[in-house]
């Protein structure tokens, strides 16, 4: 899906960057391997990226223009909540549910590929106001966690795991909506993916609430 | 020796003996870019004074308390139980000024092979960038 947007409008000065926000050693390897991105996908193991830009969990994206300029603030790139009813033995999820998905992934692949045609004219280039508006700022305890999170992931590497792992769990006691932080400290299963008992139980203590704000863009499903 | 995880980098440095982390002045601005002037702890055009009567916990013998300095400035710090690895972070306060200036921060990461790449060597194009990863996965 990517891939087929950044074939279209690559010649018009427009540049995926694609960041893998998995810690363990060589966990994304596979997954890029597989799509093998023609844009550089890297790998941020400290979650640089997420700290940079006040992110939780994947897939979030910000806008960057020519100049370096955040025309829109993190947000989740069109994955609307799908993953709330998948269901894990069958790896499917309802036929409405994923019809949805498959509609705000869609307009979100729009709206970038109108962005990339149409630049600031774009109905989905925010201003700098409304950029502003929808930037969301850290609290003291996120830049804790984030803090806490870099030297966790300093001491595995280092082969120190009690340590480690304790530095990992103090960042999720921080940023307990971080599923970012939270997922490296998790269970996984076989594909690495953190989808055991306990992820289970944070979706569903989400109840009825939406885990990401709501994205505004023409046309995104509610 | 003591390692530093900072905004710049990873970084290996004596540091002295007693409470916080005690730097000499020239090592704590290699690992940190904050530098030690008559006007207090500066980096490019932002300085922070020294707080008077305090100054015994900041500085001494021409060695800079950074724990102290980061405590004060508002920013986390985390250091391995033994005080070995200190991780100096970035402040709430600042990360929210930064992200609504709107100016795209900077960052290096390396690909699969290694290469480094930085945002900064992108300029001219626009584009998403984040964690796309999982995007990359979505659409195979």
């Amino acid at each position: 899906m990517w891939q087929k947007l950044y074939d279209e409008v690559k010649d018009r000065d427009f540049m995926i960057i694609a960041v893998a926000m998995d810690s363990r050693e060589d966990a994304a390897r596979p997954w890029i391997e597989e799509a093998a991105p023609s844009y550089p996908a890297l790998i941020d193991r400290d979650h640089r990226v997420a700290d940079l830009y006040n992110m939780v969990n994947v897939p979030q994206a910000v806008w960057i223009d020519e100049e370096g300029h955040i025309v829109r603030p993190a947000e989740n790139a069109g994955a609307f909540e799908a993953f709330r009813s998948l269901n894990f033995e069958t790896m499917t999820v309802p036929e409405d549910k994923a019809a949805t998905a498959a509609n705000a992934k869609s307009t979100y692949v729009d709206a970038v590929r109108d962005w990339a045609l149409s630049g600031a004219d774009s109905v989905h280039a925010f201003d700098g106001g409304q950029a502003r508006d929808h930037t969301a700022a850290p609290s003291a305890e996120v830049a804790g966690a984030h803090c806490h999170f870099r030297l966790g992931q300093y001491l595995l590497r280092q082969g120190r795991a009690g340590e480690g792992n304790e530095q990992l769990a103090e960042a999720s006691r921080l940023h307990p909506t971080s599923w970012n932080i939270w997922r490296q400290a998790a269970e996984v299963n076989e594909t690495g993916m953190a989808a055991g008992p306990e992820f289970w139980a944070r979706v569903n203590a989400l109840g009825d609430d939406r885990y990401y704000p709501a994205v505004d863009m023409a046309g995104m499903p509610d | 020796m003591t390692t530093i995880l900072s905004d710049l980098g990873e970084f290996s440095v004596a540091a002295g003996p007693g409470d916080g982390l005690w730097l000499s002045r020239e090592e704590a601005a290699t690992a940190t870019g904050w530098a030690l002037q008559p006007e207090g702890l500066c980096r490019g055009n932002v300085c922070v004074p020294v707080p008077p009567g305090r100054e015994a916990e900041f500085v001494a013998d021409g060695n800079i308390n950074l724990a102290a300095f980061w405590d004060h400035m508002d920013k986390p710090t985390a250091h391995s139980a033994d005080g070995d690895v200190w991780a100096l972070g970035e402040g709430a306060n600042e990360r929210a000024e930064s992200l609504r200036s709107l100016q795209a921060p900077d960052f290096t990461l390396p690909d699969l092979d290694g290469k480094p790449h930085s945002l900064s060597d992108y300029k001219g194009k626009k584009g998403p960038a984040g964690h796309l990863g999982q995007l990359v996965r979505l659409s195979c």
